[in-house]
């Protein structure tokens, strides 16, 4: 019985995250983090800063340790963790991962299916999650012939198949050609979901998200608009953040909040 | 790691069950279930039956090349898919040579007359095996096979392990052969046994890179509700009159192997 | 072996069929055992089998395609399954390598549809028993590290091999097709697998001991030895940096950085495994392989003129086909597959393995001396070194 989400809630609300690994590793230590329906923000951070283990918070792959996550009102727990992971579809970096099943219908139907869909209305969420990425025409290819921008769109559509009240993309634009950059872009642009996306991209976040966030040595460091936060070059600095050569922050119009 | 995987898909795709032939035939369009049983069946019986009866195989043979002209299979394509099971045709001419009971003299040798049926029997049986065995993988694609195996009660864990080997056998050759490119880019080709240690080094990291994989597939699925069962999205349903064509094959050859048991 | 439809009579087909099911059943359960209990995502149990016993599947068939060459052109491959079960267990092994087996022969017609229980009975089943248990028992009189892994590996693979070989007689003797004495066939077929299990005795030793080095978790059969050598090791590497040994949990996905970060901060470990007292007993045990592969070698001569069928079948199995060329896995590994069986069976004719079967025993029984030489003179510094290249 999925619980309706509350629509006065956030989407997402990370509240005073702490997280040691078994081997005593603290990797987060109280990441207090609140992102509204409909937002679309970026998760910025050095290399070893927490990210992927904030990201597996999320959707309760990790746990334990200190602190509460919610999505849309839900606690992230042992009790709701099928509802909570249809609410939270996270887009791994490697298609590859992401992309288990022989087919790409079928690879885009296993979490609707998984959650109790069947038969026509299965159909139906398929065709359609695979529309908003523009892969409708592959439904029946094996995830291996594609290409790998193809294949990281599939990964968008089998996470957006489950309706999710929030979309977690990790390092979305990793390895993608300009043009499949752009089209990916044009995707996320266009889906009025919430999204986090965790990326080293700057330009790619400064295209698509009008807020930022810097996780550093296992805190949010700053939180803002993406272009301030990009601006300030002594923060940036310090995160080991650096734009690409030539790219200047100012010069480009901010993306548009909202869908 | 991932950088290079973007080139790699292109080489690959396609490649990785060439036995198919894309068809529209009946032959294509039996359930997967019924063809593997009925292929099944055909074997079995032709591995029952008395060597002895020579003319029951030249049967047996009319029968598959009947399956072939029905899922418009080419000769040619057969008989050369055949060629897999020459060491066999090797081992068996050595028969006669050294296999036990009495000698018969030909063309001036000494033979091993059971030897001589035991190298016939070989040859004949493995070859219709074969050949059963490719018209199967010639008319069936590899996705409708594994739900087929698992319509005949395979355990949906082993189908599971199935479908994740064939998924990711393109993915971990790639793997293999950008490391070997890696290789010989710095100037490394194994030449001998002193560069086994090279070799396995490869295999081992080829192997953590395998289980690795392994554990953020099963990340990806856990963080899409997975939790241990497979959601059924596709299934294939046999109709009767499905399974009675489909049984043509290994009845006729019961019989025809029943017929050799008798005479 | 990849038996064929025919050489083993109908009623011991359905036999072996009945116990390799049966084993494949008993192994489905004990795979989920064998993964829940690595719990290094603690709380994960069962329903991990399916993906990673899948990958090792993937791994098994892939690396049945990396070609070792021995001399003169020929090359041989690893049967994969001691390899199998002491990385990943018995019964995970038993499955990966059955799946292997069955794919083989539903896809590309390898081994036939009915000799599927005779082949998963011998290659499956018996290799996979045998290397772990011999392994596992190896392990508890050798003394501990990676010396004692790397003995235990080798010994466990060089006997698996004509155990499987055994195996297959046992099952000829009943249901076999031929009335080859079965005096003939056994001592053919053990006294060729014998060489073929030296060579995959050592690159089954030396896959173990690249896995060791680098993720010593992923090796199954020796977990216990190596979490204590772990354990020392990142006491004296590094004092003050608790991030420096990384466990399995934390290679997630994504920060691919990371995960590759390990190979390098335990490089620092292989020093304490190599600099490990030598036993005594180490130099017995590699001389009496050496001199009992020897002597069977001496034997093979004899019999290879009187059952040059063993040979035979030996040269398709192990692959020691004569190749000119570089064996370039130009598409798949599936793909390739169905090439390079006939490129097997054309090439491996009687001489061929004749051929091949001497300069593996030549070569077989230099690789030891190889080996030792260089693990001493060498050193520990050479194995980060070649660890980079491999990567």
């Amino acid at each position: 019985m999925p619980t309706a989400p509350d629509p006065t809630a956030p989407s997402l609300q990370v509240s005073g995250l702490a997280y040691a690994y078994p081997d005593g590793h603290q990797a987060l230590f109280g990441v207090d983090l609140t992102i509204a329906r409909g937002e679309r923000v970026a998760l910025l951070g050095p290399n070893g800063a927490g990210k992927t283990t904030l990201v597996l918070h999320l959707n309760g792959i990790l746990g334990g340790g200190a602190g509460t996550v919610e999505v849309a009102g839900l606690p992230v727990g042992k009790r709701h963790l099928a509802e909570i992971r249809r609410r939270v579809g996270i887009v791994f970096q490697d298609p590859d991962d992401q992309l288990f099943m022989p087919t790409v219908r079928e690879d885009v139907a296993f979490g609707p299916a998984t959650a109790g869909l069947r038969g026509a209305e299965l159909e139906a969420r398929v065709t359609r999650a695979l529309e908003r990425v523009g892969m409708a025409e592959f439904a029946d290819r094996p995830p291996h012939h594609l290409s790998f921008g193809q294949r990281r769109r599939v990964a968008v559509a089998t996470v957006l198949a489950m309706e999710p009240e929030i979309l977690v993309l990790d390092e979305p634009s990793s390895n993608l050609d300009p043009a499949s950059r752009r089209e990916l872009a044009d995707i996320l642009r266009s889906l009025d979901v919430t999204v986090l996306m965790v990326t080293h991209d700057l330009p790619y976040a400064l295209e698509l998200c009008p807020r930022s966030v810097v996780l550093s040595g296992g805190v949010i460091t700053a939180d803002g608009t993406t272009r301030e936060l990009l601006c300030d070059e002594r923060l940036m600095r310090e995160h080991r953040l650096e734009l690409p050569y030539g790219f200047d922050p100012r010069s480009v119009p901010a993306p548009v909040a909202g869908g | 790691m991932g950088a290079a995987g973007g080139t790699g898909h292109a080489s690959g795709g396609g490649a990785v069950h060439r036995l198919y032939r894309a068809g529209g035939s009946a032959v294509h369009a039996l359930p997967p279930q019924c063809k593997i049983a009925a292929v099944f069946g055909f074997v079995l019986a032709v591995v029952a039956t008395p060597r002895e009866a020579v003319w029951a195989f030249g049967l047996y043979a009319l029968l598959l090349a009947a399956v072939a002209a029905a899922a418009r299979i080419p000769a040619l394509f057969l008989l050369r898919r055949l060629l897999i099971e020459i060491p066999f045709v090797a081992f068996a001419l050595l028969m006669p040579f050294v296999a036990e009971g009495e000698r018969v003299r030909v063309l001036g040798l000494s033979l091993s007359e059971s030897g001589l049926w035991g190298a016939w029997n070989i040859l004949a049986k493995g070859t219709l095996g074969v050949a059963a065995s490719v018209l199967l993988a010639a008319s069936t694609e590899l996705r409708a096979l594994l739900l087929g195996l698992q319509r005949l009660r395979m355990p949906s864990l082993l189908v599971q392990i199935a479908s994740f080997m064939i998924r990711y056998g393109d993915v971990i050759g790639d793997e293999m052969r950008r490391m070997r490119i890696a290789r010989e880019s710095r100037g490394f080709t194994a030449r001998g046994v002193r560069h086994w240690g090279v070799l396995a080094k490869s295999a081992g990291a080829l192997f953590i890179r395998s289980y690795e994989r392994g554990e953020r597939v099963h990340l990806a699925m856990l963080s899409r509700g997975y939790t241990g069962t497979m959601p059924v999205i596709d299934d294939v349903t046999a109709t009767r009159a499905q399974w009675a064509y489909a049984a043509a094959l290994p009845l006729t050859a019961l019989a025809v192997c029943l017929t050799g048991w008798t005479l | 072996m990849h038996v064929p439809d025919g050489f083993i009579d109908a009623p011991v087909s359905v036999a072996t069929g009945a116990i390799a099911a049966a084993a494949v059943a008993v192994s489905l359960r004990g795979a989920r055992r064998e993964f829940a209990g690595s719990g290094d995502a603690a709380g994960f149990g069962g329903e991990r089998t399916a993906p990673l016993a899948g990958l090792v599947a993937a791994f098994i068939f892939a690396v049945q395609m990396l070609n070792f060459p021995v001399a003169a052109g020929t090359s041989g491959h690893l049967l994969g399954g001691a390899l199998a079960a002491i990385l990943v267990g018995p019964y995970t092994g038993v499955l990966a390598v059955s799946v292997v087996l069955l794919m083989q022969g539903v896809l590309f017609a390898d081994g036939g549809l009915t000799a599927l229980g005779v082949n998963i009975t011998d290659m499956a089943l018996v290799t996979t028993l045998v290397a772990y248990g011999l392994f596992r028992a190896l392990l508890a009189v050798l003394p501990s590290g990676r010396r004692g892994v790397g003995i235990a590996s080798f010994v466990a693979a060089l006997v698996s091999v004509p155990a499987s070989a055994i195996a297959f007689t046992a099952i000829y003797a009943i249901g076999g097709t031929t009335d080859v004495a079965t005096g003939k066939v056994f001592t053919a077929m053990v006294g060729v697998h014998l060489l073929i299990g030296i060579g995959e005795a050592v690159i089954t030793a030396l896959t173990v001991g690249a896995v060791l080095a680098v993720r010593p978790d992923l090796v199954y059969g020796a977990r216990g030895q190596v979490k204590r050598l772990e354990l020392r090791t990142v006491e004296v590497a590094t004092p003050g940096g608790p991030g420096a040994a990384k466990p399995a949990a934390r290679d997630l996905p994504g920060d691919a950085p990371e995960a590759e970060a390990p190979p390098v901060a335990e490089g620092d470990r292989v020093p304490v495994g190599a600099g490990a007292p030598r036993a005594k007993g180490n130099r017995k045990v590699w001389l009496a392989g050496l001199a009992a592969a020897l002597v069977c070698a001496g034997g093979l001569s004899y019999y290879a003129s009187a059952d040059p069928d063993g040979l035979e079948k030996v040269a398709h199995d192990k692959g020691i086909d004569q190749k000119t060329e570089e064996h370039a896995a130009k598409d798949s590994p599936l793909a390739d597959y169905g090439v390079k069986d006939i490129t097997n069976a054309r090439l491996s004719g009687g001489l061929a393995g004749v051929i091949g079967v001497g300069a593996t025993l030549a070569v077989g029984s230099g690789v030891f001396v190889l080996v030792r030489r260089r693990k001493t003179a060498a050193g520990p510094a050479a194995v980060p070194a070649r660890e980079t290249e491999a990567v």
